[in-house]
């Protein structure tokens, strides 16, 4: 088959790919919900009614008002406008799922394909036991601890979700590739002499790539889950950062009488997460993936 | 059943290598870090004698592999040092807090167990009609939702806005405490016949249990429900039917117990990813657990106390991971006897 022929069937997969997502209202709205997050996130500063409240800054004559036209979200007690400090705490929110992510992906991913392809060495027993080990308790509790050794901030969180998260990519990796491992093109394209790389990373990587892809989508919105605890424990981003976790600790000072300090940061974590979640289920079900 | 036997002490032994694994990992985390940890511990204006007594203390003036010797030999006495929050031995500190997480995450099991399933069940019969589509939108929702932010929603509306709930810790001041047994404050008050308590212990549980028990509760249910419908059109049902079985016969002997396979494994899962959410929502109701006690060590910095923390929780994580082994192979005879074979 041509290069023409090759770029026609890929054509014709994303088409079909595209029509298996759209068919689904579902993905369509998760799709949506995360790109008009990115948007805010991105154009933050412009957007904003307020884009001077995401620091911090201080008008006590405005502090603790309810939500009005004024302030849809109403103030935190400092008279920062709430809806203002959410688009930006979406933007760290981001910045803390597309680090995190495209650190331990990549690194998990490599891991689990080498543990694979060397599986029955000592190699594959060295990976996948470490791997057991940072499996054995919960990311968050791990990653708690790492940030409360380190001094506690913004990098230093997105630094220990990164070292709990890559053994997750590892394991999934691991187990497609150990099942690939002895398909006939693998061998086939080991008895023409292919080397290890080309083997691993030609060869086995392209077949992981639905499940990879799944999880990544999924995983944004658990990584901005995490982040978000771990701030609001004090343990992540610190005041006056405006993090999604840490307004809602924030506004937990003030609960019941000023109610939407800490509601309105909640909801808004919780639509990031629905947007991220549902648009994962959306290319799972697109890309065929069985299980991630 | 000597092969079954044989699995569930491999099984065993693996996880007793992990936790050994685990105890090395936190350790080198906790003490390879950049900085002292004996500077950090005990802040900048702390004299320099004192913080040279306390690296002497905790062996920090020796090489690693000895601090780690060292803490091993205390761990394995059951000493697990100091504690320089509590002032205390942290052995002591965990005995005192692990049973009020460990009846927590106990009444979180039972509920998200108990009407994830009922849930699931309730939606494959009538499925595609409304009480499946609600369970979907609420599974979803669920799913979205990290157990902090249910938690404050609790707080607001139950225990501000209704006051129907308790807010913070087991029992209520106003009530007397049962006598210290077991650590479970429902059990120990049923032990002291103390009713009243009893009553009061379990709707201090409400709120905390319930808001972590949510999120995985809803999965449970979408697991259950298409795992039924999925066997539903196996050809046993078939043959049962035509047998004329009774369909509620049908669904409680002989569907349910292959439909809740998966649903158990899963539960497994978010069992043990519930440990770690406990760590906040402990934190907001002030329940006085090992989770709570973790937050305070951490934002302490009390290398002891925290290491100590996440041992607990990798033996819960690990019970945990076996007992659901032990449910999924009594369940699904195939894996008890797969296992027989040696297969």
């Amino acid at each position: 088959m041509g290069i023409a022929g090759n770029r026609a069937v890929l054509f014709d997969k994303i088409k079909r790919a595209w029509y298996k997502f759209s068919k689904n209202p579902l993905s369509i709205v998760g799709g949506a919900i995360v790109f008009v997050v990115v948007f805010l996130a991105v154009f933050a500063p412009f957007v904003a009614p307020y884009p001077q409240h995401a620091g911090s800054f201080v008008n006590f004559s405005e502090a603790s008002q309810p939500p009005s036209l004024r302030y849809l979200c109403g103030t935190d007690a400092f008279g920062r406008d709430i809806l203002s400090r959410i688009f930006f705490g979406f933007r760290l929110s981001l910045i803390m799922g597309v680090v995190v992510i495209s650190l331990t992906a990549p690194a998990g991913v490599t891991l689990g394909l080498v543990a694979g392809y060397m599986k029955g060495s000592w190699v594959e027993t060295i990976i996948m036991r470490i791997t057991d080990i940072f499996v054995a308790v919960p990311p968050l509790v791990l990653a708690l601890a790492v940030c409360s050794i380190l001094q506690p901030n913004i990098f230093n969180a997105m630094m220990a979700v990164s070292l709990m998260w890559w053994p997750w990519y590892c394991r999934m990796v691991f187990g497609i590739a150990s099942s690939i491992r002895n398909e006939f093109y693998v061998q086939a394209a080991e008895i023409t002499g292919a080397g290890k790389m080309h083997i691993i990373f030609k060869e086995m990587l392209p077949n992981c790539f639905g499940p990879i892809f799944t999880k990544v989508s999924l995983d944004m919105g658990w990584v901005i889950l995490i982040g978000s605890a771990l701030s609001f424990v004090g343990l992540g981003a610190q005041p006056p950062t405006p993090d999604l976790g840490t307004m809602v600790a924030d506004g937990g000072k003030y609960m019941p009488d000023q109610w939407w300090i800490a509601v309105f940061p909640a909801f808004a974590i919780m639509l990031v997460v629905f947007g991220f979640n549902i648009l994962g289920d959306g290319i799972r079900d697109m890309l065929e993936v069985e299980d991630v | 059943m000597m092969r079954f036997l044989k699995f569930i002490v491999k099984r065993f032994l693996h996880s007793i290598l992990v936790l050994f694994g685990l105890s090395i990992l936190i350790f080198v985390i906790a003490r390879v870090i950049p900085g002292d940890p004996a500077r950090m511990a005990l802040g900048p204006r702390a004299p320099e004698s004192v913080v040279q007594k306390f690296r002497e203390d905790l062996h920090l003036d020796k090489p690693l592999y000895a601090q780690y010797y060292y803490w091993l030999a205390g761990a394995l006495r059951g000493d697990l040092g100091m504690s320089l929050f509590t002032k205390r031995q942290v052995a002591d500190d965990v005995k005192e807090f692990f049973p009020a997480t460990f009846e927590l995450m106990l009444f979180t099991g039972l509920v998200m167990s108990v009407f994830g399933i009922l849930l699931g069940i309730v939606s494959a019969r009538h499925s595609n009609r409304w009480p499946d589509n609600t369970v979907r939108v609420f599974s979803y929702l669920g799913v979205c939702t990290p157990a902090f932010v249910f938690a404050i929603l609790f707080l607001l509306l139950f225990g501000y806005v209704f006051q129907i709930l308790p807010t913070i810790g087991r029992i209520s001041p106003a009530i007397t405490r049962p006598p210290t047994r077991t650590g479970l404050m429902t059990l120990d008050s049923l032990l002291a016949g103390n009713l009243a308590a009893f009553w009061d212990a379990i709707k201090h549980l409400v709120m905390p249990g319930v808001a972590l028990a949510l999120g995985p509760m809803a999965q449970e249910a979408r697991i259950t429900r298409s795992s039924m419908t999925d066997n539903l059109q196996r050809d046993f049902i078939a043959l049962e039917r035509s047998q004329a079985i009774p369909e509620r016969r049908i669904m409680s002997k002989y569907l349910l117990r292959i439909s809740v396979i998966p649903t158990v494994s899963v539960l497994g899962l978010d069992f043990a990813s519930q440990l770690g959410w406990a760590f906040l929502v402990e934190l907001i109701f002030n329940w006085p657990g090992i989770s709570r006690y973790g937050i305070n060590v951490m934002l302490h910095k009390d290398l002891n106390a925290i290491v100590a923390v996440i041992m607990i929780i990798g033996l819960m994580f690990m019970v945990v991971n076996i007992v659901v082994d032990l449910i999924v192979s009594w369940l699904d005879p195939r894996i008890r006897l797969g296992a027989e074979r040696g297969e």
